[in-house]
């Protein structure tokens, strides 16, 4: 029914067909596409001076319903298709896209990547071999799953919920998306592989109004899973809560303290820390360029011996995690940071190669018209022994952060900032009183050095993570313990 | 396209027609779908952008899109769905897509197209196309340059790299109240990214760059990698400020931020989801009696020059603040509905937005302001347009009797941007005109600074 029915015809071969099937049908065959005519493009690109070329097919459908002021009033449908052609020399990319998939246009697309490389030729025709994957999520297209008037019904649901729960919510948007991705990539290193990804998420966002104040609390979450998960075990209604519960009590919120001192960070997303204070840094082109203050510093100790950081794009069903990534690798558990010693960076195809080191499936571009570079998926600090009450109570005078907006790294000065959502003011062990939203600044390894304390309670955010980098996007995870930091600087105004 | 001295080339003046031709066609074909009204932007975009570092060719890319958006309604119900592909299926498909979940939103009573007499009957040249006739060879070159002249410093040890990048774009937008206009523009930039280290081993990075319309005005590739240069050395040996409540200066491109969020909090969108410190501020004196902001949005050949919003409405000069009382919120339809206020010809939010210089140029502003920061960059997204709150990352320069003294980093900068808006004692005249808002600095008497203790 509804959009559904026009493209029912691939939709209903999931359950039976491999992934690489799938992208076949759903990306070669409409175009008179095979196997065959990529190696033999690919093969026309090659040559002594092209150390890699990659063709990278993608069809991606976007769904979205947003209800404010009571009203399911916006509801968009999103459909693109497209190839991208990359060239590699050396250190050096090509790159050109179409829309169009026709055997000309992909030809051409390459031929203007080729321009990257001075002189002409024509390689070896690769053969292309598939390889398979266990699969993290199923590959089967959220959207139709559920039919639009139960989407629009579960939205008017939550709505009704945010505002039966205090008299003080005065307006609620909550907004549904869905993704189905559909992938396949051939390159000139004889990979051919493919990924069927879905992403859905819900969020949440309520204004609470009280004696003239007005504040925002906001909660959601998703994951590469189908809207049925979102409706199971209340969690979408306890997201509700959440955002509530936050923007109640941001209007008793008093102003934060200004200067430094020390902070508790809550789990889960406030793991933005780790992202911004370690995460970029250790991507593997800034190390390569030895533009990452973390470059060049492999096996040195660059945060507390409490510190154990990875980048895991295996865990199944999560937002940030990928069967393959954007180059075909199959994704890993890389560990970053062990026990404090840097032990890892995140790699793709290029930057391996060019640094001597292995791939580690962190290889992402936010769609075939942009280039893929390295980029984290679920980044993590594994638990430690403490108690996190116990973190708490250690406090004498400082902030207890539960909640974040977002942040911001300057990957070669190491600065990092990221801003607090909800967050607590600490007098003698006690959590005296919420405090307003303030930023956090530090440098990325002395912060590292300075965490004193990590809790035995990992978590991992809700699934809500949006990466920008060089003006590309793309969905992640973070996660950590309870942490305390022993010194950072608080940006409030008392 | 397969030479790699292949040439930009410009888009051909016929093919505007076909875009509204096919516009036409999107617009039949959502009213044989059922839909009582519908609305329809299409777009087609190509450019090429190259990155070189460390005197080798980084990136060359070619880019080339299209799009089509369509927003059909069902008496007050609405959806929307949009395409790379711009093809007669694809249209239909689109269409279906955006007729099928209209049927399953509710009925917004504000939901609809503007008025036909509301919409805009003058299409004025604004001057924002010039093509740029560069091969990649050539652009490779002038990025070659830029970073070189960048690198011309032994305390630049490294380059994150110079780019340059060109494109045109052709921007139709229809509906079926009558509106039927489009235009080509085009956008070239430059940037520069170097990389300093002190003797300690640290290391500081900043950039440059310059994004106009026409090639012609662009900063030469030699003055933005002396820009970068000079920024980037400027930040070797930074410290950390004192924590306490100080003066700052914002520079021309951190003033625009602060500017932005003021923008963002008369923007109807955050007032009637009642999101806005700002609601039911018109009338209240936000700022010094001397300041005017105000949008042209048919200055020629500017960043954010259109002659009709995105509702179709005429663009037109206007005053948000005049002597620095609110005069009025920036409205595109549907907000003013919400609200029920007169749209401003705002869909889309305010254009080439703008505030009066109070005539201090930059050492006159220092001198102003004696001892205080100087904030060159601010990071984070620390400001809260539903509460007034403002906490900030910064980095920048300590100003000591007027008189640059140290760069600083590592600090934040908090308050209630009322209190800053009140608070704006100058508007320099050191303007950047490069985006969408144009402000020189603006110097803000007191926020609270933290940083070491």
């Amino acid at each position: 029914m509804i959009i559904s029915d026009s493209l029912s015809a691939y939709r209903t071969v999931y359950v039976n067909l491999d992934r690489l099937q799938i992208a076949n049908q759903t990306l070669l065959n409409p175009a008179n596409l095979d196997v065959d005519q990529l190696a033999n493009l690919l093969g026309e690109v090659g040559g002594s001076a092209v150390d890699y070329a990659d063709l990278y097919f993608q069809h991606s459908e976007h769904e979205g319903w947003a209800l404010e002021n009571g009203i399911v009033r916006e509801a968009s449908y999103n459909l693109e298709h497209g190839v991208g052609a990359r060239v590699v020399s050396g250190d050096k990319s090509g790159f050109a896209y179409s829309d169009d998939l026709s055997i000309a246009s992909l030809r051409e697309a390459l031929g203007a990547a080729r321009a990257i490389v001075r002189h002409g030729g024509s390689g070896k025709r690769p053969s292309l071999n598939a390889s398979q994957h266990g699969a993290l999520y199923h590959g089967h297209n959220p959207i139709p799953a559920w039919e639009s008037a139960r989407k629009v019904t579960f939205l008017q649901q939550l709505d009704r919920l945010a505002r039966s729960l205090d008299p003080a919510v005065s307006e609620v948007t909550v907004s549904l998306s869905a993704v189905h991705d559909t992938m396949l990539v051939a390159a000139t290193d004889g990979t051919l592989a493919a990924d069927v990804r879905p992403l859905v998420r819900l969020s949440v966002s309520v204004i609470a109004e009280r004696n003239g104040r007005r504040e925002r609390g906001s909660s959601g979450g998703g994951g590469r899973l189908g809207f049925a998960w979102l409706a199971e075990s209340g969690r979408a209604e306890d997201w509700v809560r959440d955002a509530v519960r936050q923007a109640l009590i941001n209007l008793d919120a008093i102003a934060a303290p200004a200067g430094s001192m020390p902070v508790v960070l809550g789990p889960g997303w406030p793991g933005v820390l780790l992202h911004e204070a370690v995460g970029h840094g250790l991507e593997g082109d800034f190390n390569r360029k030895g533009t990452s203050m973390f470059a060049k510093r492999m096996g040195e100790q660059v945060a507390s011996p409490l510190c154990t950081v990875v980048d895991d794009g295996t865990l199944a069903e999560r937002r940030g995690s990928l069967n393959i990534d954007d180059e075909g690798t199959p994704t890993s558990c890389t560990t970053l940071i062990e026990k404090g010693k840097l032990v890892g960076y995140m790699q793709d195809k290029m930057n391996a190669r060019l640094m001597g080191v292995g791939v580690t499936g962190n290889g992402r571009r936010e769609s075939y018209a942009h280039l893929p570079m390295p980029r984290m998926t679920n980044t993590y600090m594994l638990p430690g022994e403490s108690d996190p009450a116990e973190i708490i109570a250690s406090l004498d005078r400082g902030i207890y952060a539960v909640n974040m907006g977002g942040g911001s790294v300057d990957i070669t000065s190491g600065r990092f900032v990221f801003s607090t959502s909800e967050a607590y003011l600490v007098e003698k062990g006690k959590v005296v009183a919420p405090v307003r939203g303030a930023t956090l600044i530090g440098s990325g390894a002395e912060v590292m050095q300075k965490i004193s304390m990590v809790g035995n309670d990992l978590a991992l955010d809700s699934g809500i993570g949006v990466c920008g980098k060089d003006g590309q996007s793309v969905p992640v995870g973070v996660g950590q313990p309870t942490l305390r930091v022993e010194a950072l600087t608080v940006g409030g105004t008392a | 396209m397969t030479d790699r001295n292949s040439v930009q080339r410009p888009f051909d003046p016929g093919a505007l027609h076909g875009l509204q031709e096919r516009a036409g066609r999107v617009l039949e074909e959502a009213k044989r779908a059922g839909a009582t009204d519908a609305e329809v932007g299409i777009s087609a975009s190509q450019g090429l952008s190259v990155s070189v570092r460390m005197d080798q060719v980084e990136t060359l890319e070619f880019h080339r899109d299209r799009g089509i958006s369509v927003t059909v309604f069902m008496g007050q119900q609405k959806g929307t769905a949009s395409s790379s592909d711009d093809s007669d299926d694809s249209i239909r498909r689109t269409v279906e897509a955006a007729c099928a979940i209209a049927r399953h939103t509710g009925a917004d009573p504000c939901a609809g197209l503007a008025e036909p007499s509301q919409l805009a009957t003058e299409f004025p040249d604004l001057d924002l196309f010039h093509p740029w006739a560069l091969t990649s060879e050539q652009a490779i070159e002038q990025a070659q340059v830029c970073e070189r002249v960048g690198r011309s410093d032994p305390r630049i040890v490294n380059s994150d790299g110079a780019s340059l990048s060109t494109g045109s774009s052709l921007r139709v937008y229809a509906n079926s109240n009558g509106f039927m206009a489009g235009y080509p523009s085009s956008h070239h930039s430059r940037s520069c990214v170097l990389v300093a280290a002190q003797q300690d081993g640290a290391m500081q990075r900043d950039y440059w760059f310059d994004s106009r319309r026409d090639p012609a005005r662009l900063l030469s590739a030699e003055e933005i990698g002396e820009e970068a240069r000079k920024r980037t050395l400027a930040r070797l040996g930074a410290v950390r400020p004192a924590t306490g409540d100080m003066p700052v200066l914002f520079s021309p491109r951190t003033a625009s931020s602060l500017l932005g969020h003021f923008a963002a909090a008369i923007n109807g969108g955050s007032l009637y989801r009642n999101a806005s410190f700002l609601k039911g501020a018109i009338g209240e004196a936000l700022f010094p009696s001397w300041v005017r902001i105000h949008e042209q949005p048919r200055l020629p050949g500017m960043a954010g020059s259109a002659a009709w919003d995105q509702d179709g409405l005429p663009t037109r000069n206007q005053d948000f603040v005049r002597d620095g009382v609110l005069q009025g919120y920036s409205l595109g339809m549907y907000a003013a509905r919400r609200l029920g206020l007169q749209a401003t010809g705002n869909g889309g939010g305010p254009r080439n937005l703008t505030i009066d210089s109070s005539g201090e140029d930059l050492p006159a502003l220092l001198k102003k302001m004696g001892r205080g920061i100087l904030v060159t960059e601010v990071m984070g997204p620390g400001v809260n347009i539903v509460s007034g709150d403002y906490s900030r990352g910064a980095a920048g320069f300590m100003v000591e009797d007027g008189v640059i003294t140290a760069p600083l980093e590592e600090f934040t900068i908090a308050g209630h941007l009322r209190d800053m808006f009140t608070a704006i004692e100058a508007a320099g005249s050191d303007i950047d005109d490069r985006g969408n808002i144009q402000v020189g600095s603006l110097l803000v008497g007191q926020m609270r600074v933290a940083g070491s203790g």
